[in-house]
C-alpha cells in the first residue's frame, strides 16, 4: 500500500459514457444510409457533391484552427456532418466549385465566427446552403431525373463546371420536383413516390422512408431528441391541412407537403442541431412547430417552391427567444422565472 | 420488476439512472469488523457545534462510555467505541479537509469489547416529546445518511410549523452502497420501534418508509411486520437518481415542495434515514450512546467487498487491511457514494458518523484520464435530468463568464443541492456541479 496514488476530486466521480464525439459519430453513420441512397439515385456527381462539400467544411475548420492558434476540433466530427448535410440539400447537377465555396462559407461564416462548435446561432450547414441560394440562384433550381441510366459513368455536364464560369446547360436530364410540378405546374405526386424517394429533387432529401429511419436509429441510442422533428412535422402537417381544408383544389394534402421537398431531411437533421435549437423541453416543441407553420406558409405562399431551409434558420434565430419564454419551473418555487 | 412495478412506484420528475453496482455487496449479510488498535473520533462528526471532551490523556474509558459532552443544543455527544486508553487529543485529518480535534483511544488488546456503559431510561413509549428528544441528544444521533445533521433538532422544529408526516428514506440510491438495504433487511424490528418513538417525538399522525423499487425484499420485509391500518406504511418509489434527496422524496411520496430556500417542516415533513431510524430503535431503550455504524465498502479496488459494522473512529488505512486492498485497481477513495461522495487524502481519515460507505474506483470506471471538455453544445440533457428543475446549461456559461452573482439572483443557483446529475450526463465533460460549488462559496464570502 505504500506506492498508493490516490487522487482528489469532487463529485460526482462518474460520468456517464457519452461523449460530444461519440454524438457527431453517430449522427454521421446516421448520415451515411441516406447518402449512400443518393448515390445510388443520382449517381457519381452526388457522390463527388459529397465528397466536394465535406472537404471543405473540414478543411475550412481545420485552417481556421490553424489561424486561430486553436487546437483541431476537426475530431469532433461536426465539420463532416456540416459537409454532407450541406451536398445533401443541393441538386444533384450543382456544380462542385459552386458547393464548395458554400461549404467555406458555412463554416467560415456560420460556424467559425461565432466561435465555433457550440456557439453558432444558426446551423452552418445552411447557412452555405442559403449562401448558394442567393448566390447561385440559377444551379440551385436546375434538377435531375433520378436513376438515369448513365449516372455511374458519366458526370452530369455541370458538375464539373470550371470555377468562376458558369455551368453548362443540362438539357437532357432535367426534371421538376415534385414541389415545382405542385407550383408550377399544378401537378401532383403519389406520395408512395414521395415516401420511398424515386423523384428529382437535391441529393438526400428524396426518401422520406429512410430519413426517418436514419432518424429513429439516433432517437434509439438517445443522441437525437425526438420531439423535434416530431414538432416539425405536426406544424406543417397542421398548418397545411387547415389550408386544405379550407380549399383542397389550391392547396395540395398535408401528406405530400409533409412528405416532399426538404422537410423530412431538414426535420429530422438539421431543425434537430443541438446547437441551434432551444434546450427547454417545451421551448423543443415551440420551435419545431414554428419551423413547421413557416415552412408551410413559405411553399404555399412565398415565390420559392420550397421553404424548409429559411424556416429552419429563422427557428434559430428565434430560439434564444423561445427558450427564454420557456425555462422549467425550480422545485419549491410557485411560479416560472421571471423574464 | 418490469411495467407493472413502473406503473405502481412512484417518483419526482427527470433525474438520471447510474449503473447500480450493487450485486457484490446487497445480498451479504453484515458482518463485524475487527477493532483497530488505535481509533480516532474526531469531536465534530455531525453538523453544528464540535462536542467538549470529558477525558484526559491516559485516562481508562471503556466502550460505550461518554467521552465528550454535546456543547449546547446544536451539538451532540460522543461516545467511546473500544474500550482502552485515551492517548491523545489532537488534531487529525478529515474526509473534510482541515485538520480538526479528536480523541484518540489506543484499544486495551485482548478485551471483550462489550458495551460497559448506558444510561437506562423508564419505558420510552410513555415518556414525553420532550424527553424523546432529549433521550436522542443523548446518544449522539445524527443523520446516517451523509448529512449528519443532528437527529434531535430535525425532530423538534420550530412550534409554529407543525409535522404531520414523518418520511423515513431507505432509498439508498447512490450506485455501490447497500447498507440501508441491509439495515432494512436485517434490523427491521430496531428500524420500526425507531420510527414509532421518533414519529411521537416529532408529533407526527404517520410515518411513510420510502423505499426504491429495486429492492422488493427490503419491501416485503417491512411490510409483513406492519399492520394494514398501521401508521407506518412503506412507500415503493421508482429507483432512479437522486430518489434519496429529502426534497425529491417529498415531491415523490406527497407530491408537496419545498419552498425554495426552506426546509421539509415548512411543508409538515421531516425526513430521516433508516440507519439512524434503526439505531434510535436500537440504543434508546437500552440507553446507550452511538458508537459503531454500518458501512458499504466496494468498487474494483476492494478484494472482500460487504456491509461492515464498523467502530466509528476505525482509520481507513485499518478498514482496507481487513477488506483486502492492494492497492491495486485503485485511485480514488470515496467517503459515500461516487455521485455525491468526497475523495480522501489520507489513509489516517477515520470513518465518522456520517460516512455511509468506502468506494475505491480507478480510472476506468471514473474515465479521469483522457477526458476533453467541449464547448457546450446545448444538447440539454442537463436540462432533461435536473431534478430541481434548474437550466445548468446556462447556470454553467454564466460560472465560465464569473457572473456568479447572476447566477444566485437571477438563476436559483442556491436551490442546487449538487447532486450532480447535470456533470454525470454533460457529453462535453464540463463540470457543471463543480463550477457551482466554486460560485457558491464565492457568492458566500462576497456577502459576508
Amino acid at each position: 500500500m505504500s506506492a498508493l496514488h490516490i487522487k482528489l476530486k469532487t463529485s460526482p466521480h462518474l460520468i456517464q459514457a457519452v461523449s460530444v464525439e461519440q454524438i457527431m459519430r453517430n449522427v454521421v453513420y446516421a448520415l451515411l444510409p441516406v447518402c449512400a441512397f443518393a448515390v445510388w439515385h443520382f449517381g457519381i456527381s452526388a457522390l463527388a457533391l459529397l465528397v466536394t462539400t465535406t472537404a471543405a467544411c473540414v478543411g475550412t475548420e481545420r485552417v481556421i484552427n490553424l489561424l486561430s492558434g486553436k487546437p483541431s476540433t476537426v475530431t469532433d466530427f461536426s465539420a463532416v456532418i456540416t459537409g454532407l448535410l450541406l451536398a445533401l440539400t443541393l441538386p444533384p447537377a450543382f456544380p462542385l466549385w459552386m458547393a464548395a465555396v458554400s461549404g467555406i462559407i458555412g463554416i467560415a461564416l456560420g460556424k467559425a465566427m461565432f466561435g465555433g462548435l457550440g456557439y453558432n446561432l444558426f446551423n452552418p450547414a445552411l447557412i452555405g446552403r442559403a449562401f448558394a441560394q442567393g448566390a447561385f440562384p440559377g444551379a440551385i433550381s436546375t434538377w435531375t431525373l433520378p436513376g438515369h441510366p448513365d449516372r455511374f459513368v458519366e458526370f452530369l455536364p455541370s458538375t464539373l463546371a470550371i470555377p468562376f464560369t458558369r455551368p453548362e446547360s443540362v438539357d437532357g436530364w432535367t426534371s421538376a420536383t415534385p414541389l415545382t410540378a405542385w407550383k408550377f405546374q399544378g401537378v401532383d405526386t403519389p406520395s408512395m413516390e414521395l415516401f420511398t424517394g424515386m423523384v428529382a429533387g437535391s441529393v438526400g432529401e428524396t426518401s422520406a422512408l429512410l430519413i426517418l429511419g436514419c432518424g429513429l436509429y439516433l432517437v434509439a441510442r438517445r443522441m437525437m431528441n425526438w420531439h423535434i422533428p416530431a414538432a416539425v412535422l405536426s406544424g406543417a402537417f397542421i398548418t397545411a391541412g387547415v389550408c386544405y381544408l379550407i380549399d383542397p383544389n389550391a392547396y395540395p394534402t398535408p401528406w405530400f407537403v409533409v412528405l416532399s421537398g426538404g422537410l423530412m431531411l431538414g426535420a429530422v437533421f438539421m431543425a434537430s442541431d443541438m446547437v441551434a435549437s432551444p434546450v427547454t423541453r417545451s421551448g423543443v416543441w415551440l420551435y419545431g412547430l414554428l419551423i413547421g407553420f413557416l415552412t408551410v406558409i413559405i411553399r404555399f405562399f412565398g415565390g420559392l417552391p420550397e421553404g424548409v431551409m429559411y424556416a429552419i434558420l429563422l427557428g434559430n434565430a428565434a430560439s434564444p427567444l423561445i427558450e427564454r419564454i420557456t425555462q422549467p419551473r425550480p422545485y419549491g418555487t410557485g411560479r416560472r422565472r421571471p423574464l | 420488476m418490469g411495467l407493472l412495478s413502473f406503473a405502481t412506484s412512484l417518483s419526482f420528475p427527470r433525474g438520471v439512472h447510474p449503473p447500480g453496482m450493487k450485486a457484490d455487496t446487497k445480498d451479504k449479510a453484515i458482518r463485524r469488523l475487527a477493532f483497530a488498535p488505535r481509533v480516532i473520533l474526531p469531536l465534530q462528526q455531525h453538523f453544528g457545534t464540535p462536542s467538549l471532551p470529558q477525558v484526559q490523556v491516559h485516562q481508562e474509558v471503556v466502550r460505550g462510555e461518554l467521552i465528550a459532552v454535546a456543547d449546547g443544543v446544536q451539538s451532540v455527544p460522543l461516545h467511546a467505541s473500544v474500550t482502552g486508553v485515551v492517548e491523545g487529543i489532537e488534531l487529525m485529518p478529515t474526509a473534510r479537509g482541515p485538520k480538526t480535534e479528536a480523541i484518540i483511544i489506543r484499544t486495551t488488546p485482548g478485551d471483550t469489547q462489550a458495551v460497559q456503559w448506558s444510561l437506562p431510561r423508564g419505558d420510552l413509549m410513555q415518556a414525553s416529546r420532550k424527553e424523546i428528544i432529549q433521550a436522542i441528544q443523548d446518544a449522539g444521533l445524527v443523520g446516517l445518511g451523509g448529512a449528519a445533521f443532528p437527529t434531535h433538532i430535525k425532530l423538534s422544529p420550530p412550534y409554529e410549523y407543525p409535522v404531520d408526516t414523518l418520511l423515513i428514506n431507505g432509498c439508498e440510491c447512490e450506485p455501490y452502497l447497500s447498507t440501508d438495504h441491509r439495515i432494512m433487511l436485517e434490523h427491521t424490528q430496531d428500524l420500526i420501534t425507531g420510527v414509532r418513538l421518533a414519529i411521537r417525538a416529532a408529533g407526527a399522525e404517520r410515518a411513510i418508509i420510502g423505499v426504491e423499487d429495486d429492492k422488493p425484499d427490503a419491501i416485503a420485509a417491512l411490510r409483513a411486520k406492519l399492520a394494514k391500518d398501521d401508521i407506518i406504511s412503506v412507500g415503493k418509489v421508482r429507483a432512479k437518481y437522486p430518489q434519496g434527496s429529502e426534497k425529491m422524496l417529498i415531491k415523490a411520496l406527497l407530491g408537496r415542495e419545498v419552498p425554495s430556500g426552506g426546509f421539509p417542516y415548512h411543508v409538515g415533513v421531516v425526513v430521516n434515514n433508516v440507519g439512524t431510524m434503526a439505531q434510535l430503535g436500537h440504543l434508546l431503550p437500552l440507553g446507550e450512546g452511538m458508537i459503531e455504524r454500518v458501512i458499504t465498502v466496494a468498487g474494483p479496488g476492494v478484494q472482500r467487498p460487504g456491509n461492515y459494522l464498523v467502530p466509528l473512529g476505525t482509520p481507513l488505512r485499518f478498514l482496507l487491511q481487513q477488506v483486502g486492498f492492494t492497492g491495486k485497481d485503485a485511485s480514488h477513495l470515496i467517503l459515500g457514494g461516487p455521485m455525491m461522495g468526497n475523495t480522501v487524502a489520507s489513509l489516517d481519515v477515520p470513518i465518522t458518523k456520517g460516512v455511509s460507505g468506502l468506494v475505491v474506483l480507478s480510472d476506468p470506471e471514473t474515465q479521469a484520464e483522457d477526458v476533453r471538455i467541449h464547448p457546450c453544445i446545448r444538447c440539454g440533457y442537463c436540462v432533461d435530468v435536473c431534478p430541481v428543475g434548474l437550466n445548468p446549461s446556462d447556470l454553467g456559461k454564466l460560472a465560465a463568464k464569473r457572473q456568479y452573482a447572476l447566477m444566485q439572483e437571477r438563476f436559483h443557483l442556491n436551490d442546487c443541492f449538487e447532486c450532480g446529475c447535470c456533470a454525470y450526463v454533460c457529453p462535453s465533460h464540463i463540470p457543471l456541479v463543480q463550477y457551482f460549488r466554486i460560485a457558491k462559496v464565492l457568492n458566500r464570502e462576497r456577502q459576508s
